[in-house]
């Protein structure tokens, strides 16, 4: 693509400037561009920006190819032909401004200016004739990157033009139990009640004869064994009862778990069959 | 053996419920008997056409088959929610065009292509959004990072495949190379509907 137009520039200018022995800037022979081989003897009037309404633009550039893409479609100048004299003394007076409220923003653009100057320069240098067709524009490379960038500039307005999930339009999920409630076990019946005998067992076991009455709150278990799962970890299911104690606690502690389960206080869960069985808080953050 | 429209229940069923796009691979175990790829493609582009002018649509994306919102109603859907998700600044936009259409890209190629120094945020924020990711390394000095789009960034955009995204424009002067010719005479309207890239109207004036 490049190629062509470096190619291309050489059988243009000759009709139009004559054989010159050593083709001048742009500026050289009173022309400041041309446009499809048509020479432009004024800068369009709207090339020119006045420098306090710069300001307001200064923040919108992305970088010094952004600025120099926009002082060429604004002028409405042949990006194949840029008139490098008047395009870098433009570019310099806003660099000059920015230079003057950034100067960390200044520095990739300093470097832009540099390489214009230097492009400039180097088209004012008389070309030696023979190898000319293969010589390359001086301008050609700086060229090569504002093509590219605008393309990608133009393609991010696309992209930013596409729907986008979140922004422009939503994924539909209907309302399932299972994705709101976290899957835990299902406790079985008999599981629970093999858990229980086991304990019962164990409570005969080690059985003290008592002949003190108690009285055995269901309700003061519940709150026992409400703070003993305080800070919603996951407590053993024999854990929480004291076998030391007796039947009757025993009893009643697994009436306060069941109470507690009924009334949704706590969560008993089990992983797989006969594996231990936990309690938990059901509402961790309540407590 | 289920009956098609038994079947482009079960389908709807399933990528209703669904919290992420399903692949062929996966709506195929909906099904005890094998429905072939074919088939099952059919029940799907029958089951998009029954959904045809309702506010939601069934679309194919790169990772599967998606129920969404269709965006034209995204306007009263906005209505219940306090704010809008903001847009995405220029750098971001730029960075991510690079990204998708000359991937894989390091951090350098996109700074010698915008001209400018790409801030970490900017490759951060579509890390974050898990749009782009690290696909390897260039074998150069210090084994630069190479960038590529993801697929749910194709998902979120809407895409099947990168061979989907917009098109890149032609820069307009690349097409001005043919030797000069009375074009110059463009109507009016066609100037302003080019007006940031065609040159001949002002040129002639």
């Amino acid at each position: 693509m490049i190629g062509a137009a470096a190619a291309n520039d050489a059988p243009l200018e000759p009709g139009a400037r004559g054989p010159a022995p050593a083709p001048a800037a742009a500026a050289g022979d009173g022309r400041v561009a041309t446009v499809r081989g048509e020479a432009l003897l004024e800068m369009p009037p709207d090339l020119y920006i006045p420098p306090d309404a710069l300001e307001v633009f200064l923040d919108t550039f992305e970088g010094p190819l952004d600025l120099l893409l926009y002082l060429i479609r604004k002028a409405n100048i042949d990006i194949l032909d840029i008139p490098m004299a008047r395009l870098t003394e433009q570019y310099l007076e806003y660099v000059e401004l920015m230079r003057r409220r950034n100067l960390e923003l200044a520095a990739e653009y300093l470097l832009m200016a540099a390489l214009l100057m230097e492009i400039k320069s180097r088209m004012l240098l008389p070309r030696p004739r023979a190898p000319a067709e293969e010589e390359q524009d001086p301008r050609a490379e700086l060229v090569r990157r504002l093509m590219e960038y605008e393309s990608m500039k133009l393609a991010a307005h696309k992209l930013d033009a596409l729907p986008v999930l979140g922004r422009d339009f939503l994924s539909v999920e209907v309302w399932i139990e299972q994705a709101a409630v976290q899957r835990l076990p299902q406790v079985r019946a008999e599981d629970l009640i093999a858990a229980w005998q086991s304990l019962l067992m164990h409570a005969r076991m080690t059985q003290h004869h008592k002949v003190t009455r108690e009285e055995l709150s269901v309700r003061e278990f519940m709150s026992a064994i409400l703070r003993r799962l305080h800070g919603g970890q996951f407590t053993n299911f024999t854990s929480l009862f004291e076998v030391g104690k007796g039947v009757a606690v025993v009893v009643v502690s697994f009436l306060a778990l069941l109470e507690l389960v009924r009334e949704s206080l706590i969560e008993v869960t089990q992983s797989e069959p006969y594996a231990p069985i936990y309690v938990k808080l059901a509402h961790a953050e309540s407590e | 053996m289920l009956n098609p429209n038994e079947a482009k229940t079960v389908l709807e069923t399933a990528l209703l419920a669904a919290q992420e796009p399903l692949g062929l691979a996966e709506l195929r175990r909906l099904f005890e008997e094998d429905i072939g790829a074919d088939t099952l493609r059919r029940l799907l582009g029958e089951l998009r056409e029954a959904w045809q002018g309702r506010g939601v649509e069934l679309v194919n994306l790169a990772s599967g088959w998606r129920f969404q919102t269709r965006p034209e109603y995204q306007q009263y859907l906005e209505r219940l929610s306090h704010d809008k998700p903001p847009r995405y600044s220029r750098a971001v936009m730029e960075t991510l065009a690079i990204i998708a259409y000359r991937q894989p890209v390091t951090r350098g190629d996109i700074e010698d292509i915008r001209g400018v120094t790409v801030s970490t945020n900017v490759i951060k924020s579509l890390e974050a959004r898990g749009w782009i990711d690290t696909v390897g390394h260039r074998d150069v000095p210090g084994r630069p990072a190479l960038y590529a789009t993801t697929k749910s960034f194709l998902d979120d955009l809407g895409l099947r495949s990168l061979q989907e995204l917009p098109p890149l424009d032609q820069i307009s002067s690349t097409l001005d190379l043919a030797p000069p010719t009375p074009s110059s005479e463009a109507p009016v309207a066609a100037a302003e509907a080019a007006a940031a890239t065609e040159a001949p109207a002002a040129a002639a004036d």
